[in-house]
C-alpha cells in the first residue's frame, strides 16, 4: 500500500481554488459578469441599430391613432382608436377564446377520459381512436382543417345551413340569436345570487348535521334545484321579459342577432379538440392511479356508490389531476396565439402583428406580448397551486 | 366402490363464458345501459366512417397529373402525387436530392440502432449521432465544400425541413437542457435563481412570440451590417424554448436518483462534475428518455409553427400550395396527407416510449 499524503486535516490551509464556499462565490461572480457583459453587448447594438433605422424607443406610440379595424372586439373600437385600445381589445378576445377553449376542453377530456376506462369495449375503443388522432397531429394544422377545409367550405349567406330557422351558418360564420333584456330583468341575476347563496348555506348546515347525527341530505340536487329552478321561477312570474333578436337573412348578409366570426369558431373548436385529448389521459391516469381497495373498502362499510365517488375516488383523484391539468389550461392559453395564422384577432395578432408592422417598436410590442402571457402563465399557476393545497389537504 | 382408472377428459368451459359471443356479451352487451352505449358506438362509426372511407377510397382518384383528371366525386390524390416530391423536399435543387436522402437513410440508421435494444456499441453510436452526425449533415444539406454544390437554406423546404427543424432543436436543446437542470439543483444561489428565472421566462410564454422575437429582434442585437439567416434565427428560437422544457423534464430524472448515490460518489473522492458525469446523469437520462422522447414529439408537433415566420415546412409547402390557382379547391386533400405525415411520425414515437416506459419500469421495480 502505497502511503498517501494526508488530505486537508491540519496542514496549512487549503488554496482559495479548492475551497468550495470561496470557489462557489467565484464562479457566481463570473456568472454574473458574463450576464451583464453580454446584456450590455446587445443593448449598444440595439441602440445602434435603432438609431440607423431612426426608431426612437418608449411607450409613447400607445397613445398614436391605430387605423386599421379589428373584426372582432368585446369593446368598443374603431380605427381611430389608439394602439393602447387595440392591445386591450387583442388581450380581452385571447381572453375570452382561452377562457371558452378550457370549458369546453374541460367537458370533452373528462367525457373521454371517463369513457376510455369504460367496461363497454366499443366505447373505451373509440375514446382511444380520438385521444391518439387528435393528440399526435399538430395542433396549427387543426386550427388550418377547421378553417380553410370547413368552415371556409360553408354555403353563401343564402343558401346557409339553418337549425330551425334561428341558428344558421354559413361562410360568414355562425348567426345565433341574441337575448334583449326589458326592464325588470335585473330580478333573475338577482334570484340567480339568491339561489347560490342558499345552495352554499344548505351545504354547510348539511355537513353540519351530517357530522353531528350522520344523517344527510341529497344537498347536490336541492342545490341544483335551487339555481337553476329560482331564476326560473322567477323569470315566469316577471312575465319572461326577455326578447331574441333573431337574424333574418336581408340582401347579402344576415341583419340581427349575434355573430360569431368563422376565426373564432376554428380556433376555439382546434384548441378545445387538441386539448381534450391531452386532457382525457390526465384524468385516465388520475383514475387510474386509486388503487381499487380503496373502492372496495369504502363499499366494504357500506357507502353508496355515488358517496364512494365523491367522498373517496374524486378528492384523491383530483390530486393527481390538477398539477397536469394546469399545465394543460397554460398551454392552450399560450397555443390561442396560433390565431395569428387565420386572422383571429387575438393579442399576438393585432398587437405583436399590425401594430407592429406599422409601428416597428418591435422591443416594446414583444416585451409586453410576453409580459402578458407570462402573468396569465404565473396567475393560473398560483391559483391551480392554492386549489391544489385545499385539495390535498382533504387527504390529512 | 368402483375405482376410477381413467383420467377423466377435460370438459369444455361452459359456453357462455368463452367464445366471441359470450365476449360480446361480457364486453358490449352486459346490461340495458352498456347496450345503450354499444348501439350508439356503432352508429357513430357508421356515421364517421362511412363518408371517409367513400371519400378517401372508394371515390377517390389516384393516378394523373393535373387537376383534370380529378372526377371531384371523392379525393382527388392526384394533388398530392403531383406536388410530393416538394412536399417532402421544399425546393430543394431535383439534382441534388440524394444528398438529402443519403442524410436521412444515415440518421434513420442511427436512430434505429440506438432503439433495437438488442444492438451492441449504444455509446458510440450514440457519440456519433450526437456530435458526427450533425457536422455530416451539415455539409450534406447545405454543401459548399467537397464539391457539393451550395442549397442556400431559403430553397429548404417541406418534411425534410420539419426534420431537420426538430433533431438540430433537439439537439441543441439537450445539453442546454442539463446544464439549467443542474444549475436549477445547484446550492449556488444566484446560478439558481438565474436558472429558475430562465426556465420560467420560456416557459411561460407561447413559442410563436419566441419565434417573433427571433426574427424581429434578433437582427437588432447583433452589431450593425451582420445579418443572421433566417433558418438560424428559428434554431436559436426553437432551441432556447425547448431547452427549458428539457430542462424540467431531466429535473425530473435527477430527483428520481437516490441521494446516497451522489454521497457515494463522493465519499470516493469524485469531483462534481465526474459525480454528475458518471454516476447520476447516466441513471437520471436513462430514466428521462420517455420524457424526452415525449419532449421530441411535442417540438415535432411545433415546427409547424415556423411558417408564420415565412419558412416553409411540411404543412406551410402544403399550405402554399393550396393557393396555387392550378390546384384550388383541395384543401382537404393537403390537410389530410399533411396530417397523416405527421400522425405517423408522431404515434410510432409515442408507442415507442411508451414500451420504453414499460422495459425501464420493469428495471426499477423491487
Amino acid at each position: 500500500m502505497s502511503v498517501r499524503p494526508k488530505a486537508h486535516s491540519l496542514g496549512p490551509k487549503p488554496p482559495f481554488w479548492r475551497d468550495r464556499a470561496k470557489r462557489a462565490l467565484i464562479f457566481q461572480a463570473l456568472l454574473i459578469a458574463a450576464v451583464v457583459v453580454f446584456l450590455l453587448y446587445i443593448i449598444g447594438n440595439t441602440q445602434d441599430n435603432l438609431a440607423a433605422r431612426g426608431i426612437t424607443t418608449g411607450f409613447g406610440f400607445l397613445t398614436n391613432t391605430a387605423g386599421f379595424g379589428i373584426v372582432q372586439s368585446l369593446i368598443d373600437y374603431s380605427s381611430q382608436s389608439t394602439y393602447g385600445r387595440t392591445f386591450v381589445v387583442g388581450l380581452l378576445n385571447t381572453l375570452l377564446v382561452s377562457a371558452l377553449g378550457i370549458i369546453a376542453a374541460t367537458i370533452i377530456g373528462f367525457t373521454v377520459g371517463i369513457a376510455r376506462l369504460s367496461p363497454n369495449w366499443l366505447i373505451a375503443r373509440l375514446a382511444s381512436g380520438y385521444i391518439e388522432i387528435f393528440r399526435n397531429i399538430p395542433l396549427l394544422l387543426q386550427i388550418f382543417f377547421w378553417y380553410f377545409a370547413v368552415l371556409r367550405a360553408m354555403p353563401s349567406a343564402r343558401d346557409s345551413y339553418s337549425l330551425g330557422e334561428v341558428i344558421f351558418l354559413n361562410v360568414r360564420g355562425l348567426y345565433v340569436p341574441e337575448p334583449l333584456f326589458e326592464s325588470g330583468f335585473g330580478l333573475i341575476p338577482l334570484a340567480f345570487g339568491v339561489a347560490i347563496v342558499a345552495s352554499i348555506a344548505l351545504t354547510i348546515w348539511n355537513k353540519r348535521r351530517h357530522e353531528a347525527t350522520g344523517q344527510r341530505l341529497p344537498a347536490g340536487w336541492i342545490s341544483l334545484g335551487l339555481i337553476v329552478g329560482l331564476p326560473l321561477l322567477v323569470l315566469f312570474v316577471t312575465g319572461v321579459p326577455v326578447t331574441w333578436d333573431v337574424p333574418e337573412l336581408r340582401g347579402f348578409n344576415f341583419r340581427g342577432g349575434i355573430t360569431i366570426i368563422p376565426e373564432f369558431l376554428a380556433l376555439w373548436l382546434a384548441l378545445s379538440i387538441y386539448t381534450a385529448s391531452f386532457i382525457a389521459e390526465i384524468v385516465r391516469s388520475g383514475i387510474q392511479a386509486i388503487p381499487h381497495g380503496q373502492t372496495e373498502a369504502a363499499q366494504a362499510l357500506s357507502l353508496p356508490q355515488n358517496l364512494v365517488l365523491r367522498l373517496v375516488v374524486v378528492p384523491q383523484a383530483l390530486r393527481v389531476i390538477i398539477p397536469p391539468l394546469t399545465s394543460q389550461y397554460l398551454n392552450l392559453i399560450k397555443n390561442s396565439s396560433l390565431a395569428t395564422a387565420i386572422g383571429y384577432p387575438d393579442l399576438v395578432s393585432v398587437f405583436a402583428g399590425t401594430t407592429l408592422n406599422q409601428t416597428g417598436q418591435a422591443i416594446e410590442v414583444i416585451a409586453m406580448t410576453m409580459a402578458v402571457y407570462l402573468t396569465i402563465s404565473l396567475l393560473v399557476s398560483m391559483f391551480m397551486n392554492w386549489f391544489n393545497a385545499r385539495v390535498a389537504l382533504v387527504e390529512r | 366402490m368402483t375405482i376410477q382408472h381413467k383420467m377423466i377428459e377435460a370438459r369444455p368451459a361452459p359456453r357462455s363464458t368463452v367464445g366471441p359471443i359470450a365476449w360480446l356479451r361480457a364486453n358490449l352487451f352486459s346490461g340495458p345501459v352498456n347496450t345503450v352505449f354499444t348501439l350508439i358506438g356503432i352508429y357513430l362509426l357508421y356515421l364517421l366512417l362511412t363518408p371517409t372511407i367513400q371519400w378517401a377510397f372508394i371515390n377517390a382518384d389516384w393516378i394523373g397529373t393535373s387537376r383534370d383528371d380529378c372526377s371531384r366525386e371523392g379525393a382527388c390524390w392526384v394533388f398530392v402525387s403531383a406536388r410530393f416530391t416538394q412536399f417532402i423536399y421544399g425546393l430543394y435543387p431535383r439534382s441534388e436530392l440524394w444528398r438529402v436522402d443519403v442524410t436521412f437513410i444515415t440518421f434513420a440508421a442511427l436512430i434505429a440502432w440506438l432503439a433495437i435494444p438488442r444492438l451492441p456499441f449504444k455509446r458510440w453510436v450514440a457519440l456519433a449521432t450526437l456530435v458526427a452526425f450533425p457536422i455530416f449533415a451539415y455539409f450534406m444539406l447545405y454543401g459548399g465544400h467537397f464539391g457539393l454544390p451550395q442549397v442556400p437554406t431559403h430553397r429548404w423546404g417541406g418534411l425534410m425541413l420539419t426534420l431537420v427543424l426538430a433533431v438540430v432543436g433537439m439537439v441543441g436543446a439537450l445539453p442546454i437542457g442539463i446544464l439549467l437542470a443542474l444549475g436549477r439543483r445547484s446550492q449556488m444561489p444566484i446560478v439558481k435563481s438565474f436558472c429558475v428565472v430562465f426556465i420560467e421566462f420560456w416557459r411561460g410564454v407561447p413559442l410563436i412570440t419566441v419565434l417573433f422575437m427571433a426574427s424581429v429582434m434578433l437582427p437588432l442585437f447583433m452589431p450593425t451590417g451582420v445579418s443572421v439567416d433566417r433558418l438560424i434565427r428559428a434554431f436559436i428560437g426553437i432551441t432556447l424554448f425547448q431547452s427549458a422544457y428539457m430542462a424540467e423534464v431531466i429535473r425530473g430524472g435527477l430527483q428520481a436518483i437516490p441521494r446516497g448515490q451522489e454521497e457515494a460518489a463522493a465519499a470516493l473522492g469524485m469531483s462534481y462534475w465526474m459525480r454528475m458525469g458518471l454516476i447520476v446523469l447516466p441513471q437520471a437520462l436513462k430514466m428521462m428518455i420517455p420524457g424526452i422522447v415525449n419532449t421530441f414529439i411535442s417540438l415535432f408537433k411545433d415546427t409547424t409553427l415556423v411558417m408564420i415566420i415565412g419558412l416553409f415546412d411540411l404543412l406551410g409547402i402544403v399550405q402554399a400550395a393550396l393557393s396555387d390557382s392550378r390546384w384550388l379547391g383541395f384543401s382537404l386533400e393537403g390537410y389530410v396527407f399533411a396530417a397523416f405525415m405527421f400522425w405517423v411520425f408522431c404515434f410510432s414515437m409515442s408507442r415507442y416510449s411508451q414500451y420504453l416506459e414499460r422495459k425501464l419500469h420493469t428495471g426499477h421495480k423491487r
